[in-house]
Formats: structure tokens, sequence, C-alpha cells
């Protein structure tokens, strides 16, 4: 369970929310309303305040390379370091299933990633975090420029993942995407955090 | 010792060959001869005035003048530091963190080759620190400079795979080794080609000094040498210093990446 207690940084007013094990969490708001800066602040990514455990251990309690490792944030916009996309993966080999599944070739590894499409790079983005097998997922617009069987395929892995346990906070500005996996949702409106219902 | 000592005259006689190429801008309206005049009157004033400077801390030999001396050149080559940044670390870091990398190195290598190497009496003569540290300092300085502008530089243009390394759970020096490395590679190039072509295809100034003073060129080499260990020696202290004390600053003890401590030229500082 992902438990947020009035986190706040600038341009984030207090939040709270908790997620279940095996929950998801739609989130929406108009861009610039602050959707981003609650997913950053959850991975500690930037100063904040705020309590924020998982499972009842608090963030504070351990290295932030090992929450971030539990606690897994996809931005948006994914980033790339290296000339090949297997080097971006800590263990490849087990990272060739799940890119598979997410329909891209067995022999990812090898491309350049100066060559990787938009949507290529989201999926490898996305299959890069999966593979720390996460207890908990930040998911910054995980389907958007992918065309509907490459958004299936993503839906599938993350509805096992959900099924599996993970608790997962989802932005979406498909309201039907979101209808799909979440039970609760949330709007962002001027950084202010305010539940919508189920 | 042997040298020719040259008049005023002959000084000016060569001057006519700048004279010269202002002349011939001028007839094919190139518009440099300002600059190439102005840059040339800068020259001559402030050669003369060092030149009487040091004749005076020469014949006082006081340490408190030279230790003036030193702390003028070492403000002067900070300020440096920092101007020569596209972005810099606010407050005090700003020009705190190349100043002191840039100090410690310089006076540590300067102050060992005095009391070990060359051993003048007293150590700080200052006909020999002077020289010695302007030539450590200079050089480091370009070496502090060009690493901090390539590190915040990178810093700032890898944000978006810097983060995604820090998603990954990497810690903050593997999330940051390519600004790393590309700064450390700035840094040291420099006098790395400076050692890899001097002899062969540049003949060190201090060297070509001393030949021309009348110094046996094998003895002349040997300065040279020593000059170009410390230099290097300086330099890559430096520029070591400068990478990782900024690469802490740019990060926090929660592995982030902390872009808002740096600002750009036309930035305000934030209150």
């Amino acid at each position: 369970m992902l438990r947020v207690e009035n986190l706040s940084r600038p341009g984030l007013e207090p939040a709270s929310l908790t997620i279940g094990a095996g929950e998801c969490v739609a989130l929406s708001g108009p861009s610039g309303a602050g959707k981003t800066l609650l997913l950053r602040a959850i991975a500690d990514l930037d100063p904040n305040r705020g309590v924020v455990s998982l499972n009842g251990e608090s963030r504070e309690s351990m290295p932030a390379p090992h929450w971030r490792r539990k606690v897994a944030y996809l931005p948006a916009e994914s980033g790339w370091w290296s000339e090949k996309v297997g080097e971006h993966f800590l263990d490849m080999a087990a990272a060739v299933p799940l890119i598979e599944r997410l329909g891209l070739g067995a022999g990812a590894a090898d491309w350049p990633v100066a060559r990787l499409s938009t949507g290529e790079r989201q999926r490898l983005a996305l299959a890069r975090a999966l593979a720390l097998t996460p207890l908990a997922l930040l998911l910054d617009e995980p389907t958007s420029g992918l065309d509907p069987e490459a958004t299936a395929r993503v839906e599938e892995l993350l509805a096992e993942r959900l099924g599996e346990g993970a608790s997962m906070l989802l932005v979406s500005h498909d309201a039907r995407q979101a209808g799909r996996f979440a039970e609760r949702s949330f709007s962002m409106k001027l950084g202010r955090l305010a539940e919508t219902g189920p | 010792m042997s040298f020719i000592t040259l008049g005023y005259a002959d000084v000016a006689l060569a001057a006519i060959l700048l004279i010269a190429n202002a002349v011939l801008s001028l007839a094919l309206g190139l518009g440099l001869a300002r600059p190439l005049l102005i840059a040339a009157v800068r020259m001559v004033v402030q050669l003369l005035l060092i030149g009487l400077v040091l004749k005076a801390l020469f014949a006082l030999a006081s340490p408190l003048w030279t230790g003036v001396a030193v702390a003028v050149m070492m403000l002067v080559a900070s300020r440096e530091i920092m101007a020569r940044q596209q972005r810099r670390l606010r407050g005090a870091w700003g020009f705190g963190l190349g100043a002191a990398s840039m100090m410690s190195a310089g006076l540590i290598v300067t102050v060992l080759a005095l009391t070990t190497a060359i051993r003048p009496d007293p150590w700080y003569d200052p006909r020999y620190a002077l020289p010695l540290l302007g030539m450590v300092l200079g050089n480091t300085m370009n070496g502090v400079s060009l690493a901090l502008f390539t590190m915040f530089n990178a810093a700032s243009r890898e944000r978006t795979a810097i983060e995604a390394r820090l998603a990954l759970g990497e810690e903050r020096g593997e999330a940051l080794a390519g600004p790393r490395q590309e700064a450390l590679r700035a840094g040291l190039t420099p006098i790395i080609n400076s050692m890899s072509v001097s002899g062969v295809v540049a003949l060190p100034g201090m060297m070509t000094g001393q030949i021309l003073a009348g110094v046996d060129p094998v003895e002349a080499v040997k300065y040279q040498l020593l000059i170009m260990f410390l230099i290097a020696g300086g330099t890559g202290f430096g520029v070591l210093a400068a990478v990782f004390g900024g690469l802490r600053r740019l990060t926090d003890e929660r592995h982030r990446l902390r872009l808002d401590r740096l600002m750009g030229l036309k930035e305000k500082p934030r209150a």
C-alpha cells in the first residue's frame, strides 16, 4: 500500500492519498496543474515535504535509490544516455520477454537509441521500469502517442502487474483508459488534489 | 649568462609590423584596425606596469608584499573563472567553488615546487614564486573554468537522461557519470594536448625565454619539464576538485538532481 500524507512542494498544495495493493488510482487535470509535480514528489525527485510510505516503510527509512526501485516513476518523456538500447537495461536478458510482449523485437538490445520512434522509446522505457519489478508504479501518460494495438499491449501488461499486487497511480488524458483501470479517480487543478469519485 | 638587451627603439621597430597590419586592415576595410590597436596599447601598458611592479617586488623581497601579489593574482583568476561560465551555482558557491579548487591546487603545487625542487632562499623569493604561481594558476584557471562550464551545461542539457537514471534507482554518481566525464575531459584536454606537442610543434614560451637569456638549452628543458609537470598536476587537482565539488552541489543526499541551484547568466539571483 502506498500512502501519501500532506505531500507538498512549490506548485503543489498538501496532497494526501492512499493506494492499496493491486489498486489503480487515476489522476487527471489540465496541463500545468501539477500532476507531474505530484508524481515526482512521491518518487522524491524534487525537494518536498510530507510523509510517504510503502507497506508501512517510510521513504526516509531507506536510501532514495532503494525507494525509487520500489516506487517506479515513468515520466512522459523518456530519457536515454547511451548509444544502444541494451546499455539502458540492468539485465537485458531478463527484460527481453517484457520487450517482446510490448510488440518490439527480441533484438532490441542492439538498436541504436537515435533511431527509435517516440512510441518505441515509450514502450522501452516502460519495459526498463517494469524490469525492476517495482511495488508501486507512478505512470505519466504511459500510452500517449501509441497506436491502439500498442496501447492494448501496454494495458495488458499493466493489468497483469495490478493483478500481482502493484499499486498504481495513472496520469491519463484518456477517460476510457482511466475507467478501464481505476476504481477511484482524482483530479488536479492549480496544484490542488481532489478526489472526483469512483 | 649573457643576453642581448633591447632598447625601446628596438621594441618600437617590431611594433611597426603591427601598425602595418592595421594599415592593411584599413585599406581592405576589414574593421580590425581598432580592436588590434586597442589590444596592442593595452598590452604595452599592462606589461610595462607589471615590469615595474615585479621589479619593485623583487627588490623588496618581502613576504607581506609577495603575499599581497599572490592574493591579487588569485582573486583576478577566480573572478575570471566565474565570468567565463554560462551557468553557475547560486550564492557563494558560484564564486567559491572555482576559486577554492583553483587556489588550493595552485598553491599546493607551487609551494611544493618552491620548497622541494627549486629551493630559492628564502623559499618565497618573489623572483621565483610569482612567475611560477602565475604559470600554474593561469593553466589551472583555464582547466577549472572549462570543466565547470562543460559540466553545468551538460547537466542542464542531459536533465531528462539523468533523472531517468535516478528514477531507475541509480545513485547520483552513476546518474551523472556522463557530465562528469565530459567535464573532466574538457578541463584536462588543453594540458594533455600541449604536453603532447611541446618540443615538436611548439617550443614552450618559458623555455624559449630562458634560451634567449643565454641559458644552456638542456638546463632550460629541465626547467620547462618541471613547469609542465607542475601545470599538469595543478590543473589535474583543480579540475578534479571543481568537478567533484560541483557534482555534490548539483545533487543532494536524497540523490536528486538540483538544477534549481544553478542559474543562467542573465537570470537574477533567486531570493
